[in-house]
């Protein structure tokens, strides 16, 4: 075959979570064909999860953004331009806005996922150009808690550890981080070397009961945001049993006494109390602490996301050097990042508050060693706006012209209405993106195409501070540009608008030059990596910094020597006390509501909203509580219901999940107001942030949940063209209390709309939604029972399903769902598609038809029957193939087995 | 004792049966003369269509034969026609002179096809279609003649169509509406039939009116002009235009007659002694064009006649079938709709279905069923035992083994409904049952009145 000839294989690295798996990207001129994990990348050794596999899988063309969009008008749609004039138009309204607000009233809200060129290149556009610190980025709502802590405990924002301590450690806290969805290849090294040393402990902190639960000798399920108290009533007991490393302690730090009174208070009655765990599970964990000779933590938003989040930070590094358990293999506190670059972006300053290098922008020396470097004047001083202040003043009026670059807004920050109030308010919006299908685009005065993951060149640094270079395996579609290439042409052009006539400070035309200017900046500083080059990359392979110039190998471990990187070189305690969540629950809001990842979605969905089959898992939004809250509520499982926090409303299903403890809510965070009407989950969330990270409190909101009478049903399926539909059909569903979009199916993906509203809407609108679904035409099966405002519709297609609606009657719905996905149909079943047929769906409940294993296409319902058979779980992945490639799905199908089919 | 003299004008379906209603009832009571117009004994019109499409022969359609008269004691007169009936005297004279005397007098002398009032209607070549005579004309036409135009789109008109087809003409329908079978499908329905009918063949031209059948100079009829005055070759013309009540006789007798002999409730005219029954009464002001209600009626009336009288003819609600083989379909009630009621569809153009059911007050009043007409006995009884649907509603429309599986209260039983293998056998046993029931109740043509 022709197409078999050109193909090549280019190894690049995935572009989901931070643990920065290699990839191998299996491509032809134009087209990338399959992936695969790259066996020589040290973070993953060839292994992918569910989502990293099938990335080829994502990024359909039809959700692309191909050339530049603008509106000189917010009230008309933006037509395509040329990227000249385009950007000629942003410099044009940049230049004046500064001229006549000053520079603070521009500002740049950038993202984890871009590479360190592409940060660096913003970087120096807002302070260096611009002269504003207005560059905040979406770490801001991930890591910023974690850098600060780092910063204060050990002086540096830098994670001591490496993967292989994980391999390495006797015992391992999880903390806030449900790993086994959110770092799946990382949980699989550390599920192996479980299963090679049993004897290794293992601890999961996490009010819910997760799949990173299964490997864990002893889970603490805390009541959320109590995490200092746990980590201070756990410091008190290695204290009394005297588990502690006293010469390290005397030797390497500072601030012990006044932490040993702080934590006097967090007895083992109080903390139990507090934390809502018994005394013997506190005791158990202490215990396994303080005694192992090995003691590492993982941990992640549980403890980030928090308006205590730095001190979440502090207490649990404290535990690491209150025992010396840093500086030595299988030992230290170490937080996973979850994006790809979030490292990055800390290292080249892309958080309002930081410079490259990672520099102070607070700090005058550092912004003169920068200025000096840039060869500009000054850097500016005005302290610059985190993401939730930033978007305060946008809302404000105070900042009047945004770009916002590889991240979705109006999708990721809590109190979803206000920032969609600030977006649309805001006299120019820029938004570049690969996507134009987010959120965020439809607030965009200026869209600009940008490439995306296989299509661009650069670096990225996972969360074991390890640089990989990320190389491009086909080009950008259609006009669509490096994000670097973007920021340094708006900055040439705005340069001849506010700096005429000096030299360019952006004469980059390869992402290389940008990297090799960024690293003299990091040269002598904790991060150094002044030493790496694209060719050392390319030689010798991704490397840890730090890296400086001259060096063979990096670094795979820091504070060997207990010399820490604060000015006196000793580790400092922090003895913060206990402060509960800013919300707690009360008469009116009686649920705390946590929000957290999917296994096999990212973020926002931007990406994996393009692959059908990573929706087999979890299909849609859905309100997870204890069943004893559903009968207390007389709610049945499934029943929509409306969920309320004091900032705004969803209409969301609800479902029994008794791995959350009575009294608490979950939401998983990927679902916006383009799969979830009314703004997605973070219309609940609330912007209370953490007074030093700045990180907002995304995982606790105190909602409550109302009945909701919606009688008037809807279901649709529809074959072909669907991110093309989908952006069709979402704004007409404007009109209904409920709506949600999803992708379902494999072979043949469709696009899955279910809906609800107290009465019929009008005839126009069904007549509109029937045409976009190409079920409008004289060749559909149609039943009407207008009286009853029922309406349903099949198309067929040489016999098999390719679009369905049901309105008003939708009970069957599942039933039809599996006729779709599997069965020809013939006159005799024709006969019964428009039938109320519900049966068939009570038969294999919805959540029976769940795929468990995406990368074989495995049901649950498959398992169930197998397991019913009496295989186990060797014999289910002989037989079945399920769980034999990435893995993510093994916690569940053991969860099966052990339930000895009670759900089956 | 001395039997009483009946005397039945009309040997067709209707007044035979109701003459084997009563010898059933009261074998003995009278002493009966028939006169027949036609030289045949009661034979079965509504199968003279499968006999034109050679799917049957005329003594696959005989009813009654000699000897059922004969063993019955009737005295049967055919190819005699009645010319008058003497009230006074009770005495009814036939055209060729022979005389009956009756005390009581059932008048079942039907309907005649309607020949349009246009220039050429009296052509060689220019029939209607109502009895063994114009079937064998069509049949013998098609042996020697190519150009049939039906003047027509009702069910007896496409019947003849058909028919004439499948015997080798060049078929063309000539409608008047917009739409075939107006009175027995909604103009979906109309439509779907005509598509189906032109893949058989069949060519339409609708709306449209003659204005003239043409001579070939010899007598004949050889072409059809029409209002807008375009023409069409024509060697056969088939009104099908629709039937008049043949009231001639009673009227002239003084008997009460509109559209129909006038009858009450037990089939009897204002003279009690006279009988009137079939296509050519008039009951509560509908003039009945099938079968099954004649056969209702026929029930009443020879309750009466035996002298029995505890029944009573209220009306019928009538249902019809079109007899061409492959083309399902099947109306009943108020299948148009209208003022108060509600109307649920359901159309699958892949299997060339569509249905139609008409809801009043929670109650089901019309069915129309094309391409599956399956449940069209069921949906049938509905409507006459007016069951209220309220509960079962969103099944109904899948038929009797979907409302059984949802149960009275409609709770959902589906549990095995479709992929299930004995779901589907009984599905099967229980289209046979329908196909049964549907020609016990011997549905017949509508033969509409203008």
């Amino acid at each position: 075959m022709s197409c078999a000839e050109n193909t090549r294989v280019t190894a690049s690295t995935c572009c989901y979570c931070g643990v920065g798996c290699g990839v191998l990207i299996e491509h032809s001129n134009d087209r990338i064909i399959a992936v695969s994990g790259d066996p020589a990348h040290p973070a993953n050794h060839g292994k992918l999860c569910s989502k990293g596999a099938t990335l080829h899988l994502t990024g359909d063309i039809d959700a692309r953004g191909l050339y530049p969009q603008l509106r000189l008008d917010k009230s008309q749609a933006p037509t395509g331009c040329d990227w000249n004039s385009a950007l000629d138009h942003a410099a044009r309204v940049f230049a004046q806005t500064i001229k006549d607000h000053g520079p603070d009233s521009v500002a740049f809200y950038i993202s984890g996922q871009l590479l360190t060129e592409d940060y660096y290149a913003f970087n120096k556009l807002a302070r260096a150009l611009v002269g504003t610190n207005n560059i905040d980025s979406n770490s801001r709502l991930c890591m910023s808690s974690a850098v600060v802590g780092y910063k204060r405990s050990l002086g540096a924002d830098a994670p001591p550890c490496s993967y292989q301590d994980v391999e390495l450690s006797d015992c391992i806290l999880i903390a806030g981080s449900n790993m086994a969805y959110a770092h799946p290849v990382l949980f699989r090294r550390l599920e192996e070397a479980k299963a090679r040393r049993p004897q290794m402990k293992v601890i999961v902190v996490d009010p819910r009961r997760t799949d990173t639960c299964d490997i864990a000798d002893l889970h603490l399920a805390i009541l959320p945001g109590t995490d200092v108290a746990l980590f201070h009533g756990i410091l008190h007991i290695l204290i009394d049993q005297g588990w502690l490393d006293h010469d390290f302690i005397a030797q390497h730090t500072d601030g012990f006494d006044a932490l040993k009174a702080r934590v006097q208070d967090f007895n083992p009655v109080s903390v139990a109390t507090i934390c809502g765990i018994s005394q013997a599970q506190l005791q158990a964990c202490a215990q396994m602490i303080g005694q192992a000779p090995s003691f590492l933590s993982l941990w992640c938003m549980g403890l980030n996301q928090s308006t205590a989040g730095t001190a979440k930070n502090s207490a649990l590094i404290n535990l690491h050097l209150a025992t010396g358990q840093i500086g030595k293999a299988g030992a230290g506190p170490f937080s996973l990042t979850g994006q790809p670059n979030a490292m990055g972006g800390r290292e080249t300053g892309s958080l309002a508050n930081l410079l490259p290098g990672h520099r102070e922008a607070g700090n005058s020396e550092h912004r003169n060693e920068v200025a000096g470097y840039w060869g500009v004047e000054a850097l500016p001083e005005t302290p610059g706006l985190s993401a939730i202040e930033l978007f305060e003043q946008v809302r404000s009026g105070k900042v009047k012209a945004l770009w916002i670059a590889c991240t979705n807004p109006a999708q990721s920050l809590p109190d979803q209405t206000r920032v969609h109030q600030a977006l649309a308010s805001c006299p120019f919006v820029v938004v570049q993106e690969a996507f134009f299908t987010t959120e965020t685009c439809a607030y965009a005065d200026l869209l600009l195409p940008a490439s995306s993951w296989g299509e661009k060149d650069g670096c990225v640094t996972n969360s074991e501070r390890r640089v990989s270079h990320v190389r491009s395996a086909i080009a950008a579609p259609a006009e669509a540009k490096a994000d670097w290439q973007i920021a340094c042409e708006f900055a040439r052009k705005l340069e001849t608008l506010i700096r005429p006539g000096l030299p360019s400070l952006f004469n980059f035309t390869r992402p290389e030059q940008l990297f090799d200017e960024y690293k003299a900046l990091t040269q002598g500083r904790d991060l150094d990596l002044s030493g790496l080059s694209y060719a050392i990359l390319d030689q010798h392979g991704p490397q840890q910094w730090p890296f400086p110039k001259g060096a063979q190998q990096g670094t795979a471990r820091l504070y060997q020597d207990h010399v820490f990187a604060t000015a006196n070189g000793r580790a400092q305690f922090q003895a913060e006390t206990y402060c509960a969540p800013l919300e707690e629950t009360n008469g009116r809001y009686s649920l705390v509501l946590n929000t957290g990842r999917l296994r096999d979605h990212w973020h926002g969905m931007s990406r994996t909203g393009t692959a059908a089959r990573l929706f087999g898992h979890v299909e849609e939004a859905v309100l997870s509580l204890h069943s004893d809250e559903l009968r207390r509520r007389k709610l049945n499982d499934g029943e929509l219901i409306k969920v309320r926090s004091r900032r705004g409303s969803l209409i969301v299903p609800v479902q029994a999940d008794d791995d959350i403890r009575p009294g608490q809510a979950y939401l998983p965070m990927h679902w916006g107001d383009r799969f979830l009407k009314g703004l997605g989950t973070n219309v609940l969330t609330q912007p209370g942030y953490d007074q030093q990270s700045k990180q907002p409190e995304l995982k606790h909101a105190v909602i409550d949940i109302d009945k909701v009478e919606l009688p008037w049903t809807f279901f649709a399926l529809v074959e072909g063209d669907i991110q093309k539909r989908f952006s069709q059909l979402r704004p007409l569903f404007e009109h209904f209390a409920y709506a949600s979009f999803t992708l379902t199916g494999s072979e043949h993906p469709a696009l899955q709309i279910r809906a609800a509203n107290p009465a019929a809407p009008d005839g126009e609108l069904l007549a509109s939604i029937d045409r976009l679904l190409s079920i409008d035409s004289a060749m559909v099966l149609a039943y009407d029972d207008p009286k009853r405002a029922i309406g349903k519709r099949v198309r067929l297609d040489s016999g098999r399903i390719i679009a369905l609606r049901l309105a008003g009657e939708t009970s069957a719905q599942d039933w039809l769902k599996s006729m779709w996905r599997e069965a020809q149909t013939d006159d005799q079943l024709r006969r019964w598609l428009l039938a109320p047929l519900s049966a068939a769906a009570r038969q294999g409940s919805s959540a029976g038809n769940k795929t468990l294993c995406n990368c074989m296409s495995v049901s649950q319902q498959t398992i169930c029957d197998a397991i019913g058979q009496g295989m186990d779980l060797n014999q289910l992945k002989q037989n079945l193939g399920c769980g034999t490639s990435c893995g993510s799905c093994v916690p569940e199908i053991k969860r099966l087995l052990q339930a000895q089919l009670t759900v089956c | 004792m001395k039997k009483l003299k009946l005397v039945m004008i009309g040997n067709g379906m209707a007044g035979v049966r109701t003459l084997e209603e009563l010898i059933k009832l009261s074998p003995e009571l009278y002493d009966i003369t028939v006169f027949g117009a036609e030289p045949h004994p009661n034979y079965n019109r509504i199968l003279l269509s499968p006999v034109l499409a050679g799917e049957q022969t005329f003594d696959d359609i005989l009813l009654n034969d000699h000897s059922w008269y004969a063993d019955n004691n009737i005295k049967l007169l055919l190819g005699r026609k009645v010319t008058q009936i003497n009230r006074r005297q009770r005495l009814v004279t036939a055209d060729d002179g022979s005389t009956a005397e009756y005390d009581r007098l059932l008048i079942a002398t039907g309907s005649t096809p309607f020949m349009l009032p246009i220039p050429g209607n009296s052509l060689e070549g220019v029939i209607g279609y109502r009895d063994i005579a114009d079937t064998q004309v069509m049949m013998d036409t098609a042996k020697t003649h190519s150009h049939a135009v039906v003047i027509g789109g009702g069910l007896l008109g496409l019947e003849a169509a058909h028919g004439l087809k499948l015997r080798g003409m060049d078929v063309t329908v000539v409608h008047i509406g917009e739409t075939l079978l107006e009175r027995q499908l909604d103009s979906t329905a109309g439509k779907l039939l005509q598509k189906s009918l032109e893949e058989r063949g069949l060519k339409f031209m609708l709306p449209k009116q003659t204005a003239e059948l043409l001579d070939n100079g010899q007598g004949r009829v050889c072409a059809v002009k029409f209002t807008g005055g375009d023409i069409i070759a024509a060697d056969l013309v088939v009104m099908a235009a629709g039937i008049r009540p043949n009231t001639r006789l009673a009227e002239a007798s003084g008997i009460a007659c509109n559209r129909g002999i006038l009858v009450n409730d037990t089939l009897q005219t204002f003279d009690p002694r006279v009988y009137a029954i079939g296509e050519c009464a008039n009951h509560r002001g509908t003039a009945y064009g099938l079968v099954a209600p004649l056969f209702e009626q026929a029930k009443v009336c020879a309750n009466h006649l035996a002298q029995l009288g505890y029944s009573r003819y209220q009306g019928s609600v009538t249902s019809t079938k079109l007899k061409v083989t492959g083309i399902d379909l099947f109306s009943a009630g108020e299948f148009i709709g209208g003022e108060g009621t509600e109307t649920i569809t359901l159309s699958d153009p892949i299997g060339g279905i569509y249905k139609k059911l008409v809801i009043r007050d929670d109650v089901l009043v019309g069915a129309c069923l094309y391409g599956d007409t399956a449940d069209g006995g069921w949906y049938f009884r509905q409507i006459r035992e007016q069951h209220n649907i309220s509960q079962t509603r969103d099944h109904l429309m899948f038929g009797e083994n979907a409302i059984e599986a949802v149960g009275p209260q409609g709770q959902d039983q589906t549990a095995n409904m479709p992929g299930n293998a004995q779901v589907w056998s009984d599905n099967s046993v229980y289209q046979y049952k329908i196909g049964t029931a549907i020609q016990a109740a011997g549905l017949e043509h509508n033969h509409e009145l203008r």
